[in-house]
């Protein structure tokens, strides 16, 4: 496979380190992710070439260069070097080139900007090769070098501080309060003891606390015991996203350690994806055993509260179009809890072209919402996703994603598309019936 | 020593042996690495691993309904090829009285004809996959030196075979005697450069599919994810 730097730089530094620092970095982030699945994976390729059609990046641009597995071409000639089988070999003969800061830099752009994790390459390749968890191995490695897009890394630094990319924890209580004021709905907040913590996406504490509110509205109807809490309450882990382990570790430990603190049996995550995919399948690699607490999406919730006749909805009987979002449905297995709560609410469901589990990504996941400088390559996935909602002639388009209802949202802006993008959980909320 | 002595014997030996043991070698070592245990709990009602493992071994043989406009070229041609190198190696009368020389084991041949369409429709499809490797932007990006020696071990086989073919099968076994030495030495050495070559490059894929495919399916169906 060819290296060859071939187009403009798109690339931020952070820290003060050397290039050749900053390759070492990348060269032991990226050597801690070669476990057995990984080195299968990584030996398995034989570059058919079928994953570029499956990539919303590859389809939406034509562009070679999206093709998920050049992403990893520095994270496969890392492992070539260092840790395959046949590493000494290699190494002493040259055959697999060291890796050059020029190309950590020139491949930021294809890990981060024009890779959304969302796995559809996972599906179509013949080997079975999941992508997008190498990927966000490979983003480990990038994050070491620091060199992530600068949007992510400012990101990083308000999460480290605050434990939040929203705001600090000493905030929440005032933020809760005004969202229950204007919303007209009680949000408890630092209960010492509850079943269930309830937590956030960053977004719901800022613009959209209609969402927190519609939580709200839910679980007070079902006279659950609950709270919020300063002590863990922003689900959407961006260590998990930005390849920063130490992050991700010290954000899914403040979940599950003021869940267990306040005796919560239940983590209840908000409509966001990848806050499912950093807590309910990774949060047990920092404890080294299963959690204590149970983890459930939002979904998963409105799911339980309708089947098991704990809340009833009214009807709304319209038609509707659902995005799957990738992190709930095609790697969280959520594709059909949405759809029940779809037809509780009455809705005729027509389905996109490509939905399900092979439905396409809206473009925003793994960051690229948060990545301005990705914003262009985000619009032109989005017209592929209208082209599809359009096709069905739906009268209501919804989605169970906070991040994939922002991505939406602000691509029907560009596109000056008036179809809105409406959460699952508001629907609910807003239908809820006596 | 004749060339054909050569390729029987020694050439033969050395070929079998880089193939065994390379073969291990590399699966040993991928399937060393260390082990991330999953301590999430399973969905409720996913069936156990091997399930999912077996599942996506399996159902990795063709393309999900919402791909196959997307695999339709590489798919088809990927299966000519497969399909007709299977049917070569393992139907034609020769190639059985040559694993029964070495290891003893035999089965019914296919006949000479159906041989003869399948390695005429694997050549073809191996002259199309390089010429589309050559030409499209995705593959000739991703290509390396592997895939060209890869194509030229897997090519060299057919195409010497196809000259050493100058009779009917059930002729040339009755014989019992070699009367093209030369030609037949020459694709006895081009399939020991594919045993070769097999563990150090992408011919792998033969071995390390199902694992590959396994990995993934035990991952997603942990997850409540038919893959």
């Amino acid at each position: 496979m060819s290296v060859s730097v071939t187009t403009k730089p798109a690339f931020d530094k952070q820290g003060a380190q050397g290039d050749e620092a900053r390759v070492d970095a990348a060269m032991r982030g990226f050597v801690r992710g070669f476990g057995v699945t990984a080195a299968l994976h990584l030996e398995s390729c034989v570059h058919c070439g079928i994953c570029a059609e499956a990539c919303h990046f590859h389809v939406a641009t034509g562009e070679a260069k999206y093709t998920p597995v050049y992403k990893l071409e520095p994270f496969r000639r890392a492992y070539l070097r260092e840790a395959s089988p046949f590493a000494p070999l290699v190494r002493a003969l040259g055959l697999v080139k060291k890796l050059s800061i020029a190309e950590l830099e020139q491949w930021q752009e294809l890990i981060y900007d024009s890779c959304t994790m969302c796995g559809r390459c996972t599906l179509v390749c013949p080997m079975g090769i999941d992508i997008a968890e190498l990927v966000k191995e490979a983003r480990h490695g990038m994050f070491q070098a620091g060199l992530v897009p600068e949007r992510l890394a400012l990101m990083d630094r308000a999460a480290r501080q605050w434990g939040s990319t929203a705001t600090p924890g000493e905030d929440l209580s005032d933020i809760l309060a005004e969202a229950a004021q204007a919303h007209g709905v009680e949000i408890p907040c630092d209960l010492p003891a509850a079943d269930i913590l309830v937590t956030a996406a960053p977004a719901e504490l800022g613009e959209h606390t209609k969402a927190l509110a519609a939580a709200a509205k839910v679980l007070n109807r079902v006279g659950a015991k609950w709270t919020m809490h300063q002590g863990g309450f922003d689900a959407a882990n961006i260590g998990f996203n930005n390849g920063d382990l130490e992050l991700q570790e010290r954000l899914t430990r403040a979940l599950i350690d003021t869940a267990v603190k306040i005796g919560a049996k239940t983590v209840l995550l908000p409509e966001c994806g990848h806050a499912y995919g950093a807590a309910r399948w990774e949060a047990g690699r920092w404890y080294g055993r299963e959690l204590p607490v149970r983890v459930i999406h939002m979904t998963e919730f409105l799911d339980e509260m309708i089947s098991s006749g704990r809340i009833r909805v009214k009807k709304i009987g319209e038609t509707a179009t659902f995005h799957d979002p990738c992190q709930i449905v095609r790697r969280g297995g959520l594709e059909a809890a949405a759809r029940r709560v779809l037809v509780a609410l009455g809705f005729e469901l027509i389905e996109l072209a490509d939905h399900g589990v092979t439905g396409y990504c809206c473009g925003g996941g793994g960051g690229v919402v948060s990545n301005v400088r990705a914003t262009p390559l985000r619009h032109k996935v989005f017209e592929m996703k209208k082209q599809q909602v359009e096709a069905t002639g739906a009268k209501r388009f919804v989605t169970s994603c906070g991040q994939c209802r922002i991505t939406l949202e602000m691509g029907a802006e560009h596109a000056h598309w008036d179809k809105r993008t409406e959460s699952l959980l508001e629907l609910v909320a807003d239908n809820l019936d006596d | 020593m004749t060339l054909l002595e050569f390729a029987r014997g020694p050439a033969l030996v050395v070929a079998l042996s880089v193939f065994v043991i390379g073969t291990l070698w590399r699966l040993v070592g991928v399937l060393s690495r260390p082990r991330l245990p999953d301590h999430s709990p399973a969905r409720e009602g996913a069936p156990p691993n091997w399930v999912g493992a077996w599942r996506a071994i399996v159902g990795g043989m063709w393309p999900k309904k919402n791909f196959s406009r997307a695999v339709r070229f590489a798919g088809i041609n990927g299966y000519v090829f497969h399909i007709g190198l299977a049917l070569v190696f393992f139907g034609y009368a020769p190639h059985i009285a040559f694993v029964r020389r070495l290891v003893g084991l035999s089965w019914p041949a296919l006949p000479d004809a159906v041989m003869y369409l399948a390695a005429a429709a694997t050549i073809v499809s191996l002259l199309i996959a390089l010429v589309v490797r050559w030409t499209d932007p995705v593959l000739k990006l991703i290509s390396g030196a592997d895939d060209m020696i890869t194509w030229v071990v897997t090519f060299l086989p057919l195409f010497t075979g196809m000259a050493v073919i100058a009779e009917p099968s059930a002729v040339t076994l009755a014989r019992n005697q070699v009367i093209y030495g030369g030609p037949l030495a020459v694709h006895l050495l081009s399939l020991e450069l594919l045993l070769v070559w097999f563990p150090f490059g992408k011919l792998m894929h033969a071995v390390l599919f199902a694992f590959s495919r396994g990995a993934t399916g035990v991952r997603f169906n942990h997850r409540g994810v038919r893959v």
